[in-house]
């Protein structure tokens, strides 16, 4: 009896393992390429657009890994991605450089916004100049979120700060809050507190648990955001999918590829702008 | 504020059968399940072998898999994480970013629970029936099956803690999983994705219902082994 029932429950378990296996089992077509890339491409909706367009075309299932840039950077440099497709030019720049990545070539851009509450305790709601306004506010020691994670927006947030004169290394205080976490966990702080945070523009007309906030400055030529693309060395990692990679980038960078980024709009208003023949973008 | 509006998106997922949504679950369960199969293959034996042996060094084992319970995700995943990386050592195998490394993850944060309870369940079970095992000539590791089998109310607990473990876990899926539309976005990595994103109705509705699935799944299980005790008492 006790044997008996002893064989009947190892059957199930073998059974139930069985069946998992089999729905666990790859699909047939397996044609597919991994891509890092940042959390404001995926947060803003775009690869929703872009990307059942690019595999209807091509048959190329694109999975997207969203991280903030020097992670996607990082992720591409270990190989575990075929394309990485960011948004700080200087350290795509230098991953090409270290060769890491083949070619670095312009995709799109949009525009940084500098977000803060309505209160505006700074005093700098409407101003165009992002320089005075980031000064103003550690002179009046308002509350600012900063990503902190080597992101493409915390990098060009320290950039603005050279660029507002002020040495943030050195002038950080109560009020400046590094959080180490992506483009909606700041602003979703930014809110709960009541805070200035840099948001690419992007991924602040997607995001919904806004409060209080609303942007303050915008407009500045310096607050320009450049997104890049570029394909994994398969010199360095030999079994990076060079040729469907490639699809993608020459696809991206294509007439309409370029097309369906500027077609992608959230309630009429564009979120980023095709630039892949711009000289020196 | 939102809660009003989190139970009209969870209402709304389900009754929706939105295939996005439906996939993301199956998903979730998938891994999960499977990785508490995988686990239990392994713990359960395993567990048993600990209870009934003795070596040196065996409290040392002990302490460690009763510590390894409390395993970081967020480490676990670190560690396959570098480890199925394509520059890591399983790196040819290209694991990373796929349900199967998150099957891994899931598998290592079960084990410890389950081999920890089963040793603990087994070894009190010996105790207690060790001069009726030893009479019938039950002894030493041909005892093992017997004493699984006894003890399997108590075990199935101990695999349902394990279920609970993967299930609500999110750091480590998202390390090895990679969060990909579609192809390794579970209910917990769509929680933090749609949390970040400031949708916070949707992150909610989303999570009353994966704490619904948990409590059914739970009342099941239940259910079952009040079924098995009428019968088999």
């Amino acid at each position: 009896m006790l044997r008996r029932t002893l064989l009947a429950a190892g059957f199930t378990v073998v059974a139930l393992s069985g069946a998992v296996a089999q729905t666990a089992a790859p699909t047939a077509d397996n044609r597919f390429i991994t891509v890092s890339s940042t959390t404001s491409t995926t947060d803003s909706g775009l690869f929703k657009e872009l990307l059942p367009r690019f595999k209807a075309k091509t048959g190329i299932e694109v999975r997207v890994v969203s991280q903030g840039t020097g992670q996607a950077l990082d992720t591409g440099r270990r190989g575990d991605a075929d394309v990485v497709f960011v948004h700080a030019k200087p350290q795509e720049e230098k991953f090409v450089a270290e060769g890491f990545g083949v070619k670095r070539k312009p995709v799109m851009y949009n525009d940084f916004v500098l977000i803060g509450p309505k209160s505006d305790p700074a005093g700098i709601k409407g101003s165009k100049d992002i320089a005075a306004a980031l000064k103003a506010v550690q002179a009046k020691g308002a509350a600012f979120v900063s990503r902190g994670d080597k992101s493409g927006t915390h990098s060009a947030e320290l950039t603005l700060w050279k660029v507002a004169d002020v040495d943030i290394d050195k002038d950080r205080g109560g009020w400046y809050r590094e959080i180490g976490q992506g483009m909606g966990a700041a602003l979703n702080t930014a809110s709960a507190m009541n805070a200035y945070v840099l948001a690419d523009r992007a991924t602040w007309l997607n995001f919904k648990n806004r409060g209080e906030l609303d942007i303050v400055v915008e407009g500045d030529k310096r607050l320009f955001n450049q997104y890049g693309v570029i394909l994994v060395n398969p010199v360095k990692h030999p079994h990076v999918k060079k040729a469907d990679g490639q699809i993608f980038i020459d696809w991206l960078v294509s007439p309409e590829g370029q097309k369906a980024i500027a077609d992608y709009k959230i309630n009429g208003q564009s979120l980023f702008f095709p630039n892949a023949t711009q000289p020196g973008a | 504020m939102d809660s009003g509006n989190a139970f009209v998106a969870a209402l709304q997922l389900i009754a929706g059968f939105d295939p996005d949504f439906l996939r993301v679950v199956a998903l979730s369960l998938r891994v999960t399940v499977t990785a508490v199969l995988i686990a239990a293959l392994i713990g359960l034996p395993l567990g048993a072998l600990l209870a009934l042996s003795r070596f040196p060094g065996r409290a040392l084992v002990i302490v460690l898999f009763n510590a390894l319970m409390g395993l970081p995700p967020v480490v676990a995943g670190l560690i396959v994480f570098l480890l199925l990386s394509r520059s890591g050592p399983f790196g040819p195998f290209g694991l990373l970013f796929s349900p199967t490394a998150m099957i891994i993850v899931q598998a290592v944060l079960v084990l410890p629970i389950i081999i920890a309870l089963t040793r603990q369940t087994v070894e009190d079970l010996w105790r207690e029936y060790h001069d009726h095992l030893t009479s019938i000539d039950l002894v030493g590791l041909r005892a093992i099956p017997t004493l699984l089998w006894d003890g399997r109310f108590a075990l199935a607990t101990a695999l349902l803690a394990g279920f609970g473990r993967a299930s609500a876990e999110v750091g480590a899926v998202l390390i090895v999983g990679g969060n990909i539309a579609g192809y390794t976005r579970t209910m917990t990595t769509t929680i933090a994705l749609e949390t970040s994103k400031g949708d916070l109705p949707l992150a909610l509705g989303l999570g009353i219902v994966l704490i619904t699935l948990t409590i059914l799944i739970n009342a099941a299980a239940y259910g079952t082994s009040r079924i098995g005790i009428r019968y088999a008492g």
